[in-house]
């Protein structure tokens, strides 16, 4: 019974379990609800659905089982251009949007969406979705948002209408294990060093009862230190122009990071590292740190972590005067270098899909400074780099 | 296994202070009838840690409730055992110190689990404590016992509480406590619900000013870029306010050819940036015309 319907769940790759499965069949053979597609439809979702980013395309497997009950693309309802186009740059792969580049305006822009949809049309059975949100939105007004984008104002709570409008992973991540800020915390976890350094504060209890009992029962209070995660973290990150595309990938990683390392310094560079650094994008002109100061601070214990998409021209590598910013008398190569030789534990996250890698000059040229020390921003990936950086 | 026996199966149908959308009154249902613990999540404000209060005021439930902070572990929720006191005693001599029960302290699962009648556990806010915290309380929801090892016993609920528990996202849930859970998302309100929501807490309202402040707060709601929407508790704020200043139903009302920041905004809007932003807008509209 249903067992159809679980396989349509499973495929629309909603994480659903056989746990969950016979709890919806015991409450349905509980009485839970009256036979009524409508309770039935809010009974199975909220028992097998336990995120609301997959409501909708919970909705859509739904409806999809369901046959009968309208499913309709709409394109009428007013979407708006900007988010057209923020949408598309994600759908998009980088030879697209080359070729959209070409084609320009915004208006090829949207040409381009309506003719995914169409297509999208035709595709249901087949899972392949193209369009809707991610689940925690892209353009993170503040970050976390909670229902996505929603077209026609269609609430979470209404049951009749099949939402086209799926939720979706970004194309890039099709063979990778979604990488949600969980599964990063637990990924940078492997970082970890604790020790008890500092000023005694924490009561320690089993040490307390040793020495009362060699004491011959007189108390004998034991102090020490608190445990805490040793380990430094000194992260650089590449800011603006080609970054733009992985804004939200990296705010997570950052976030992350700052919830996990009690020692994170972070300094952001744009394109490749010369001689300056800088701590707040907003002051990027004025409070500069100069990167020999940052090298001469920052012990050879801390790990050392870029992220950037490592996408650039050559020369902004590797000659002197390069950089698209300013004049620079060094080569970039030669500061990378130069921090390398500083910070032993060192690794390079790169957001750009692993595939992509090899055709870009300079991502092959900073993997070879890095000596190779380049990893992808997924679940995998975060894991050798910190396994990598805790050898 | 043991079962613990089942609360009596009564239903839940929203309060006369709290309205539920149907699809919630089933959540809670289900939880009821399933002994299974129901997870809320949703917009700050929109009446999570409530849900709890009311169902188990409408149940006639006492309720037990456990607010979780980043420190809190989950032996908390369980015992501690005072160590401290009892070295202490031991030393003035205190008959007390013989019986280590003297010195187990019970946490609200302890007591929830005591509890002589069905009652409600409200584990508030999961997501503010560590990653694992939800994890190791697994077993505790699962079977309703637990045991204490410093005086050898199990303790085991003697009737299953509707455990409640409520998430603001900040952190995920493991798969696995999820998978035990009933999910339920409590969207923002329609305007029809919201209309009903504010008729329960300003049961006198005139209709015309809650119809201008409630268009007047679905405009703010729809603007882009703010970093905090409002929510329904701030809209009952800013309803009190308007009520208690007195305020007249054309002063809500944002027309064409009438473009105003309404009275007592800052009620709705409580991030500075937002206020910025919110005014700034209104501004633009103003002199584009």
């Amino acid at each position: 019974m249903l067992i159809d319907f679980f396989l349509q769940l499973k495929k629309a790759k909603i994480p659903v379990s056989i746990l969950e499965f016979l709890t919806l069949l015991t409450a349905l053979k509980q009485g839970v609800i009256k036979p009524s597609i409508d309770e039935f439809y809010q009974l199975a979702r909220m028992t097998l659905v336990k995120d609301e980013q997959y409501f909708d395309r919970f909705d859509q497997a739904f409806g999809n089982y369901f046959q009968g009950i309208e499913n309709i693309i709409s394109l009428q309802p007013d979407i708006p251009l900007a988010w057209l186009e923020k949408q598309l740059q994600r759908v998009l792969s980088p030879e697209e949007k080359a070729a959209l580049k070409k084609l320009g305006g915004p208006e090829a822009l949207k040409k381009r969406l309506v003719e995914l949809l169409q297509k999208q049309k035709g595709r249901h059975a087949g899972g392949n979705k193209w369009l809707g949100t991610g689940g925690s939105s892209p353009f993170g007004h503040g970050g976390y948002h909670p229902e996505g984008f929603r077209i026609g104002g269609a609430s979470a709570g209404n049951r009749t209408a099949i939402r086209v409008w799926e939720a979706r992973e970004f194309k890039d991540y099709d063979n990778n294990l979604a990488l949600s800020p969980r599964n990063m915390k637990i990924a940078l976890r492997r970082l970890r060093r604790f020790a008890r350094t500092g000023a005694v504060l924490e009561f320690d209890l089993d040490n307390t009862i040793q020495s009362t009992a060699a004491n011959a029962g007189m108390l004998d209070i034991k102090m020490r230190p608190e445990r805490h995660n040793q380990v430094k973290v000194l992260l650089l990150m590449d800011v603006g122009g080609s970054m733009d595309d992985h804004i939200s990938k990296v705010a997570e990683l950052f976030s992350a990071a700052k919830t996990e390392f009690k020692h994170l310094e972070h300094f952001y560079f744009h394109n490749c590292v010369y001689e300056r650094l800088w701590q707040s994008n907003r002051r990027r002109r004025d409070q500069v740190s100069a990167t020999q100061d940052i090298i001469n601070r920052y012990s050879a214990d801390y790990k050392l972590i870029f992220v950037g998409d490592a996408t650039m021209s050559p020369y902004e590598i590797l000659s002197a005067g390069g950089s698209v910013e300013f004049d620079n008398r060094e080569s970039g190569a030669a500061w990378l270098k130069r921090l390398l030789h500083h910070f032993p534990h060192f690794a390079w996250l790169n957001p750009e899909p692993e595939a992509v890698w090899q055709y870009r000059q300079s991502i092959e040229m900073v993997q070879n400074l890095m000596q190779g020390h380049m990893y992808p921003v997924t679940l995998a990936g975060l894991e050798s780099a910190m396994r990598q950086l805790s050898k | 296994m043991k079962t613990v026996p089942p609360i009596t199966p009564a239903s839940f149908t929203g309060s006369s202070t709290y309205v539920a959308t149907s699809d919630l009154k089933l959540a809670v249902n289900a939880a009821l009838k399933l002994q299974r613990p129901l997870l809320v999540k949703g917009e700050p404000g929109t009446g999570k840690t409530m849900l709890a209060e009311e169902v188990a005021a409408a149940l006639g439930m006492p309720l037990f409730q456990w607010h979780i902070k980043s420190t809190t572990k989950a032996q908390q929720g369980l015992y501690e055992y005072d160590a401290v006191s009892r070295l202490r005693d031991s030393q003035l001599g205190d008959a007390k110190v013989n019986d280590i029960r003297n010195y187990i302290i019970k946490g609200v699962l302890w007591q929830a689990f005591e509890a002589t009648e069905p009652s409600v556990l409200l584990i508030d806010e999961i997501d503010k404590a560590d990653i694992e915290f939800p994890n190791d309380l697994l077993r505790e929801i699962d079977r309703m016992e637990f045991y204490v090892y410093e005086t050898r016993e199990l303790i085991r609920a003697k009737y299953r509480p509707l455990v409640i528990i409520t998430s603001n996202n900040e952190k995920e849930l493991p798969d696995a406590f999820l998978r035990r859970c009933f999910f339920h998302y409590i969207a923002f309100p329609d305007a029809q619900t919201m209309q009903s929501i504010v008729e329960v807490h300003h049961p006198n309202l005139k209709q015309d000013l809650l119809a201008a402040a409630l268009k007047s707060f679905y405009q703010i709601r729809a603007l882009p870029g703010l970093k905090k929407k409002p929510s329904t508790s701030e809209l009952i704020d800013w309803l009190k306010l308007l009520l208690a200043e007195d305020i007249a139903p054309a002063e809500l009302y944002q027309t064409d050819e009438n473009v105003l920041i309404p009275p007592l905004h800052g009620a709705l809007l409580k991030n500075e940036q937002d206020l910025q932003l919110f005014e700034r807008l209104v501004l633009m509209n103003r002199n584009h015309r």
